[in-house]
């Protein structure tokens, strides 16, 4: 109580001395993050074919129809209408797009960065971009859509930092005493799909199996003694171009 | 025609009549309190005011159980295919099944084929805002009509017969974050429930309407205001944005005359900064008087939560034996991680054990049953404390099941499950979000996809029915699944346990033991809870999944 007192005075005095100031703009972040984020996610991308951080929208193109989206919903659709003012809901969607600009740009060369892919880093010995390339790790076709560059850099100087579900290798042995490496693919109750590593498609019961183990580390060596800083950052570039299927 | 002949007549005329009465009988206040004397019917949303979704049939048994195969499945056609999470429990009366297809469409099927008889359609308000999916988990039925809330807050009673429009309550302001999702509880001549909204800042509470007209007869604010009981619990003006939503079906005693509820988060979820104090009776299950909405007793199970443990999960009922004396007991599973016994006349705490890993808490209160919550355990800006069970919670929506054969108590559970936990500034506007921050997945940067959680590391966290003693707490068995699960469970007289999860599979356990006697794959994750019915004495097993509905029973 005391300090929203405190606050009160200031902000009288401040009133008294100033000519009334408009007040302070929307802050679009902020907006999205509150009301937003819990269905679209933090990131923008958790609506099936919507990702609100590289502008990959369903329904809308133009700012105007954006803004219009926030603020009316879409009728017959998990997409509620917001009682935001005009600005807010344009603050939202300039934080937007101002996320997918920063996502876009991209300090490296991105055609040298494709040459370090196939050549010097000899990237697609594991990995395919656009149906080139191996099998083995996760296709990287629209990485640049999936993941933002700061996370796509920090998988190539430092691949044990965080290996995605989707992307976990494990070691299976099964009741014969035959051991199986490769991606998981998809696993239930009963049974284990996998991406072997001669490039095999695996469906196991688990009932056949005598250990199933999660592989902690990554397959990936670390670039960060291969190529130089700059050689990195013109990959990091190519990836993040990779926007397969998305965009506008 | 001899005295023999007119009174076999008579006798005959009867028998017609009393059989005519029992096709298109009324489904009477005295039916649904007997509703375990009928089995094959399904009359509410957890199948008797007992709420233990367990029945008497046993045609289905752990060793024929092998031998189902689909009667039949009925496909949604919903206006938002888009949209369509598909939650219902059926209501079954003498054949004739009464589902909601997302929004909220009322359709009467036959429960022997699967075809349908009539759907009455009600097209919500577009300011409708449902925080967590357009949809409906079920209907009530009393007399000849069937009672929906629907996401636009509105309360209508259609005729069972034809599906028309028989009265049309608009309750609450949708514009303001209320809906209604629940299926509601009928008691006499009241239908009762509240509405959800909890991440807009509404105000909730508990209502019963007039079955006959849609009167309000009684309200019981579940966020007291000036001068009611608990106000003093709430900081300044924190009570008028105070959450409290309802988003499942409660429960009744008729021998006490009270019915249970359990009472959504308060709000903000996340950051209770302005809100100091308990926040009553927020994260409670409230025990009123089915007559006048006054409240018997209270019990909170997480006062001032920050962690969005919402307890609306559903209060089961049980008459059994505490500590070598007969006494009425609730059993609550609670999201919070904890499972409860309380002694349902008076809301004594009896017992609470956590079911799941718990770090919020180091334990509860030995007599009052409060929880001891460790210093530093709380949402944080930028998040850091990782928080057992995470954000969904220890369990959730999806309903518990209580066998008296076996005397174990079933809660579909997401087990080693966390989040990190965010406090954001917020503030209040009607109709907006009203969160002030929210739940990060624990390993970041995993993005979730198309329709899922990736919340949990494979190897790590997983769904699972687990069974318990309620007696001790003491888990019994647990049937592991890969995936997490949205899937209640239903018990049966031949100890037979119905439930499945997020990887599609339905399937059948032995409630004794646990082991799997039965599976089959529905294609989509099953989102809904089991129910039983049985219908010209073939029993069936009915589950919701993806956008369809199975109804299983014996090979014949």
């Amino acid at each position: 109580m005391l300090a929203i007192l405190i606050f009160a005075a200031l902000a009288a005095v401040a009133q008294a001395q100033a000519p009334p100031a408009s007040p302070p703009p929307p802050n679009g972040e902020q907006l999205y993050m509150e009301n937003c984020a819990d269905c679209h996610g933090p990131d923008g991308d958790a609506v099936a074919d919507v990702d609100l951080g590289h502008g990959r929208f369903r329904r809308a193109t133009t700012d105007p129809e954006l803004i219009g989206i926030v603020l009316r919903g879409i009728p017959n659709s998990a997409m509620p209408p917001h009682n935001f003012s005009e600005a807010q809901a344009a603050a939202i969607v300039a934080f937007l797009r101002a996320k997918a600009s920063r996502a876009a740009a991209s300090a490296g060369d991105a055609a040298n960065g494709r040459a370090i892919f196939t050549g010097k880093g000899n990237c697609v010995s594991c990995h395919r971009v656009d149906g080139e390339g191996s099998r083995i790790g996760p296709d990287l076709s629209e990485i640049g859509r999936l993941r933002h560059s700061t996370d796509i850099e920090r998988a190539i100087v430092d691949p044990d930092f965080m290996v995605v579900p989707s992307n976990r290798f494990v070691r299976l042995v099964t009741r014969d005493g035959v051991t199986i490496t490769g991606r998981l693919l998809n696993q239930d109750i009963f049974t284990v799909q996998l991406l072997d590593s001669k490039e095999q498609l695996r469906s196991i019961a688990r009932a056949d199996l005598r250990q199933f183990t999660f592989i902690e580390k990554s397959p990936m060596p670390s670039y960060t003694d291969k190529l130089s800083s700059r050689e990195i950052g013109d990959l990091v570039s190519y990836l993040v171009s990779l926007q397969r299927g998305g965009g506008q | 025609m001899s005295v023999l002949m007119t009174r076999c007549l008579l006798v005959a005329v009867l028998a017609f009549g009393i059989a005519a009465a029992s096709v298109h009988a009324q489904v009477s206040f005295d039916r649904l309190v007997r509703a375990a004397q009928e089995p094959h019917n399904w009359l509410s949303y957890s199948g008797g005011y007992f709420s233990q979704r367990y029945s008497e049939l046993a045609q289905i048994t752990p060793e024929n159980v092998r031998n189902l195969e689909p009667a039949w499945i009925y496909q949604l056609n919903s206006r938002e295919p888009t949209s369509t999470r598909f939650e219902v429990t059926p209501v079954v009366v003498d054949g004739i099944m009464y589902i909601v297809q997302p929004p909220n469409d009322i359709i009467a099927l036959d429960a022997v084929t699967g075809r349908p008889f009539w759907m009455y359609s009600y097209n919500p308000s577009p300011q409708a805002r449902p925080c967590c999916g357009r949809l409906n988990r079920g209907v009530a039925i009393h007399d000849d009509r069937l009672f929906m809330g629907t996401i636009d807050g509105h309360l209508v009673a259609i005729d069972a017969k034809t599906g028309k429009l028989i009265w049309d309550k608009s309750v609450v302001r949708p514009e303001s974050g209320y809906a209604f999702a629940s299926a509601p509880l009928v008691v006499k001549d009241k239908v009762i429930l509240g509405p959800a909204g909890g991440e807009y800042g509404i105000r909730g509470f508990l209502a019963a309407f007039d079955v006959a007209t849609g009167n309000e007869a009684w309200r019981f604010n579940l966020i007291p205001g000036p001068g009611e009981p608990g106000f003093e619990t709430w900081q300044g003006d924190a009570w008028k944005t105070g959450g409290g939503s309802i988003w499942l079906t409660g429960s009744y005693d008729p021998a006490l005359n009270l019915t249970y509820w359990g009472v959504g988060n308060p709000g903000p979820d996340w950051n209770g900064d302005n809100r100091e104090g308990d926040n009553l009776y927020t994260n409670s299950v409230v025990a009123l008087d089915a007559d006048t909405g006054k409240l018997k007793w209270h019990f909170q199970f997480s006062p001032h939560d920050e962690f969005d443990y919402d307890a609306v999960q559903i209060p089961v009922l049980a008459d059994a034996p505490w500590q070598g004396q007969p006494r009425k007991l609730m059993y609550f599973a609670n999201r919070n991680g904890y499972f409860y016994v309380l002694d349902r006349a008076t809301g004594q705490f009896l017992s609470g054990k956590p079911f799941v890993e718990v770090n919020w808490a180091s334990g509860l209160d030995p007599k009052s049953g409060r929880p001891i919550r460790i210093a530093g355990k709380a949402p944080s800006a930028p998040p850091g404390t990782l928080i057992f069970p995470g954000n969904q919670g220890g369990t959730n929506w999806y309903s518990p099941s209580y066998s008296p054969r076996t005397g174990l108590f079933y809660i579909p559970t997401w087990a080693n499950y966390s989040s990190l936990y965010v406090r954001d500034k917020v503030e209040y506007v009607e109709g907006r979000r009203f969160a002030g921050g929210g739940a990060r997945a624990p390993v970041p940067g995993i993005r979730s996809g198309q329709g899922g959680y990736s919340w949990a590391k494979p190897d790590e966290g997983y769904g699972a029915v687990r069974a318990i003693d309620p007696m001790t707490g003491a888990l019994k068995w647990e049937y592991k699944m890969s995936d997490l699960t949205w899937a209640g469970v239903l018990t049966t007289a031949a100890n037979v346990l119905f439930s499945g999860g997020g990887e599609g599979y339905f399937y059948a356990l032995d409630a004794r033991t646990g082991t799997l006697l039965w599976k089959a794959q529905l294609g989509s994750a099953v989102r809904s809870g089991p129910m039983t019915y049985s219908v010209n004495g073939k029993q069936h097993v009915t589950v919701a999944a993806g956008s369809a509905l199975f109804s299983y029973k014996l090979r014949e």
